[in-house]
C-alpha cells in the first residue's frame, strides 16, 4: 500500500515535472489522473482502446507489442486480442496507411505517437498527458470543417474524433460578453446532442486508461527507472557517510 | 637513464615486481610522484576546489557512456531519431547509458561554470596561473562546439531547428559568411551531411582536442601549483630542510578523499535527476525533440539549451538601436581617451582613428553580424581577464566590500540573460538582454580601472586554516 503511494508520487512528480511556469493563453490544461499509471487494469484497458482506435492511422512504431508483457499481459493475450496489424509479438506497432494519402486526406499525417507525451509537455500548461487526456475529451460536432469535428484544445485539428461511439456528439456553448471593449466568445459549458455510449465520467476515465498506456509506451522502463532510482539514492547515501567519515579521517590530524 | 636497480636479497614477489615495472617504465612512478603523492596542494583548499576532479569524472562518464551510445546510434538522417528511441527501448540498459550523457552534457556546463567562477572568485588566472586559465577557457570553448554538435545527434525539432539558427550565424560574417556557412552545413540545409560530419566532430575531432587540452590544463597547473581562497603563494614558504611548502599538502591521500566525497554527493544529485526526472523540466532533453526533425516545419518557439541562453541573449540584444548605444560607447571612451588619458600626441591621433573607422564599420555592417560578434566577444573576452584584472590582491576576500557587489551582480545578470535567452522576445525583454549586455562587457572592460579602486585589506603571509 505504502509502496503504491510512493509509487503515484514519484510518478506524479515526473509527469507534472514540466508545470513550473503560469499559464499562457490557450484552453486551460485538464489534470491527467496519475494514479492511472501505476493500476495495470488501467494500462491495458489504455492499450486495447489504443490498438482498437489509434492503431489504425498512429503507429507506435518504437514499440514492441511484447512490451506489453510490463503491463501484465502474455505472449497468448497479446496475440488473441491485440495483434491486427501484424503476426509477430516481437514486432513493434506499425500501421499500414500511407504518409502521402494521410496527407492528402487529414491535411497532415497522423504523428507517430511512440513518445507523444513526452514531446507535448509545455513549461506552464502542464504535462504531455495532461495535454492529450484535454485533447481527447474536447471534439465537438462543426459541419464547418471538413471531417465535421473540430477541438477546443487544438482549433481546427485535422483529426476527426474517433471516439465519438462513446463520447457522443456534442456542441460547444459560447456566450458573447464584452471584455475590455471587445466582444469575446466565452465558452461556458457542453449540450448534448447524441449521447454515447459511455457516461462523461466513464468517457473521462477511459481516456485517461488511453492516456496513461501512452504515458507508458514514451517511456515504458519509466517505473523500472524510478524504483531502481531509490536504491540507487540509499546506496549513495550510505556511500557518502563513509566518505565523509574517510575524509574525516584523513584530515583529523592536518593542523 | 635511470639505472637498474637490483631487489634486496629476501624481497616480495610483489616488491620484484614493482621493481621490475619500475626499472621499465619509471616514467609512470614519477608521474605518480609528480602529480598525486608528492603535488603539494594549498590545505586550506574549500568547496570550490571540488569542481575540477568533478570535471573530469564527467568528462570520463561522458566519454565511456557515448562509446556505448555509439555501438548503437546511427549517424543517419532517416534512421539517427529511431535508433536513439531503440537505444532508450531495446538496448538492455541503454536508457540508463542514455541518460547519464544527456544529463552528463548539463552536468558538465554546471560543474564548469562553477569551476570557472571559483577563477574568478580567488584570481586563480593571475600570474603565474595564465596559461592555466587560458588552457581552461579553452576547454570551455571546446565544450561548447562539443555540445552544440551532440545535440544534433538525436535528430528531434530542436536538434535540427538549433541547428540551422547557430549555422545562419555564421551566415551574417561579411563577405565569407555565406560559404562558410555551406561549408558548415555540406549542404544548402541542415541534413544528412551536416548530421554526419557533426557526428564525426563529436565522437572523434573536439573530444581528442579536449583531452590533449584537459592533460594541458592539468600540467600547467600542477608546474606553477594550485590557488587557494586567500590567492597568496604557498611556495613562499617552504621548509627549509625537505623545501615542501609549509601550508602545502600531499595532493594524494588528502585532496583524493576530499574529492571520493564531493564525488558522492555529486552522485546524489545526478542520480536524483538521472532517475526521478531526466528530462529536468524540459531543460536537460527539451520536449520538441521527441517530435522527429521536420525541414518543413519551423517550431513556433526555437531556444538554444540552457547553457547557451546567456550568450544567445547577448546575440538578440543586439539590434539596431544597440548598435547605436555601442557607437556611442566607442566615441566616448575615446573623447575619455584624448581627453583624460596621459598619451602622446600621435597615439591620441591613432585613438581618435581607432574610433571613427570602429563607428564606420559598426555602421557599414548588419545588427546580426554584430549580434554574432558579440555572442564570440562573450567568450573570447575570458582569454585577456589574467590581464583585465589589475588588482593588488587576487582573492575576493581582500577585496573591498563594493567589489563583492559588483561580482554579485555580475551573477545575478549572467542568470538573468540565461532566462531571457530561454523566453520569447518582447520589446521589455530585449531591453532587459541590452542592459545585461552592457553589464556584462563593462564588468571585463572596465576591469583594470575598477579593480584598482578601493580600500584593500591586508593579505595574510599564510593561508587561513581552520582544522576540521
Amino acid at each position: 500500500m505504502i509502496k503504491q503511494v510512493l509509487k503515484s508520487i514519484v510518478l506524479s512528480l515526473l509527469v507534472l515535472g514540466g508545470a513550473t511556469q503560469a499559464a499562457s493563453g490557450g484552453l486551460a490544461w485538464d489534470k491527467f489522473p496519475v494514479e492511472k499509471l501505476t493500476d495495470d487494469a488501467s494500462l491495458q484497458h489504455g492499450a486495447k482502446l489504443f490498438v482498437n482506435y489509434c492503431l489504425n492511422c498512429h503507429a507506435a512504431s518504437y514499440l514492441r507489442y511484447n512490451r506489453l508483457a510490463e503491463i501484465g499481459l502474455t505472449d497468448a493475450q497479446i496475440k488473441a486480442n491485440l495483434l491486427f496489424g501484424s503476426d509477430k509479438v516481437g514486432q513493434t506497432m506499425t500501421v499500414a496507411l500511407d504518409a502521402k494519402q494521410a496527407k492528402a486526406w487529414f491535411g497532415a499525417t497522423p504523428p507517430d505517437l511512440s513518445v507523444i507525451t513526452r514531446s507535448r509537455s509545455a513549461a506552464g500548461q502542464g504535462s504531455g498527458a495532461d495535454y492529450v487526456y484535454t485533447y481527447l475529451r474536447n471534439f465537438y460536432r462543426d459541419d464547418s470543417k471538413p471531417t465535421g469535428w473540430n477541438n477546443l484544445a487544438f482549433p481546427s485539428v485535422g483529426m476527426p474524433h474517433v471516439l465519438w461511439e462513446l463520447q457522443g456528439e456534442r456542441r460547444p456553448i459560447f456566450v458573447t460578453k464584452s471584455e475590455h471593449g471587445h466582444d469575446v466568445q466565452v465558452f461556458t459549458g457542453w449540450e448534448v446532442t447524441k449521447p454515447g455510449t459511455l457516461d462523461p465520467r466513464a468517457y473521462d476515465s477511459a481516456v485517461a486508461d488511453l492516456v496513461a498506456f501512452l504515458q507508458w509506451a514514451g517511456e515504458p522502463v519509466q517505473k523500472t527507472r524510478v524504483q531502481l532510482g531509490a536504491w540507487v539514492m540509499l546506496f549513495l547515501s550510505i556511500f557518502t557517510v563513509i566518505a565523509w567519515r574517510l575524509n574525516a579521517a584523513y584530515w583529523k590530524n592536518i593542523k | 637513464m635511470a639505472d637498474f636497480k637490483q631487489a634486496p636479497a629476501g624481497a616480495s614477489n610483489a616488491d620484484k615486481l614493482t621493481l621490475w615495472t619500475q626499472n621499465r617504465f619509471p616514467t609512470a612512478f614519477d608521474a605518480y610522484r609528480v602529480h598525486m603523492s608528492e603535488y603539494y596542494a594549498p590545505k586550506a583548499q574549500n568547496i570550490w576546489y571540488v569542481f575540477g576532479a568533478l570535471a573530469i569524472l564527467v568528462l570520463v562518464m561522458q566519454i565511456v557512456t557515448g562509446i556505448f551510445l555509439v555501438m548503437h546510434y546511427k549517424p543517419d538522417a532517416s534512421l539517427a531519431f529511431a535508433s536513439v528511441e531503440y537505444i532508450m527501448r531495446d538496448v538492455p540498459w541503454g536508457w540508463l547509458v542514455r541518460y547519464m550523457h544527456s544529463t552528463g552534457a548539463s552536468a558538465f556546463f554546471i560543474i564548469v561554470y562553477l569551476h570557472m567562477f571559483r577563477g574568478l572568485l580567488y584570481g586563480s588566472y593571475r600570474k603565474p596561473r595564465e596559461l592555466v586559465w587560458i588552457f581552461g577557457v579553452a576547454i570551455f570553448l571546446c565544450l561548447m562546439g562539443e555540445a552544440f554538435m551532440g545535440y544534433l545527434l538525436p535528430w528531434g525539432q530542436m536538434s535540427y531547428w538549433g541547428a540551422q539558427v547557430i549555422i545562419n550565424l555564421f551566415a551574417a560574417i561579411p563577405f565569407v559568411g555565406p560559404d562558410l556557412a555551406l561549408l558548415i552545413r555540406g549542404d544548402y540545409v541542415v541534413g544528412d551531411a551536416t548530421l554526419n560530419r557533426f557526428f564525426a566532430f563529436h565522437v572523434i575531432a573536439i573530444p581528442l582536442v579536449l583531452l590533449g587540452l584537459v592533460a594541458a590544463h592539468i600540467f600547467a597547473l600542477h608546474d606553477v601549483g594550485s590557488n587557494n581562497p586567500d590567492g597568496i603563494e604557498i611556495k613562499d614558504h617552504r621548509d627549509p630542510k625537505t623545501g615542501i611548502p609549509l601550508d602545502g599538502i600531499p595532493f594524494h591521500p588528502y585532496y583524493t578523499v576530499h574529492d571520493i566525497l564531493a564525488v558522492s554527493v555529486f552522485l546524489i544529485i545526478f542520480s536524483a535527476i538521472i532517475f526521478f526526472a531526466p528530462e529536468m523540466g524540459g531543460y536537460f532533453l527539451e520536449y520538441n525533440n521527441f517530435i522527429p526533425a521536420d525541414p518543413l516545419k519551423t517550431p513556433a518557439h526555437i531556444a538554444p539549451v540552457w547553457y547557451f541562453t546567456p550568450y544567445y541573449s547577448m546575440l538578440r540584444a543586439t539590434t539596431d538601436p544597440m548598435v547605436n548605444v555601442f557607437c556611442a560607447i566607442v566615441g566616448l571612451a575615446a573623447l575619455l581617451a584624448v581627453w583624460k588619458g596621459k598619451l602622446p600626441g600621435l597615439a591620441k591621433v591613432g585613438v581618435v582613428i581607432a574610433a571613427v573607422v570602429a563607428i564606420a564599420l559598426l555602421k557599414t555592417f548588419d545588427a546580426k553580424f554584430w549580434g554574432v560578434v558579440v555572442m564570440g566577444a562573450a567568450v573570447m573576452i575570458l582569454f585577456a581577464l589574467p590581464w583585465l584584472d589589475r588588482s593588488p590582491v587576487k582573492s575576493i576576500r581582500y577585496r573591498p566590500g563594493w567589489h563583492k557587489a559588483v561580482y554579485g551582480v555580475f551573477v545575478v545578470v549572467f542568470f538573468i540573460l540565461g532566462w531571457l535567452g530561454i523566453e520569447t522576445v518582447s520589446d521589455g525583454k530585449t531591453l532587459m538582454s541590452q542592459i545585461g549586455t552592457v553589464y556584462y562587457f563593462g564588468f571585463f572592460l572596465l576591469m583594470p580601472w575598477w579593480s584598482q579602486l578601493g580600500e584593500f585589506k591586508p593579505v595574510p603571509e599564510r593561508v587561513v586554516f581552520q582544522a576540521h
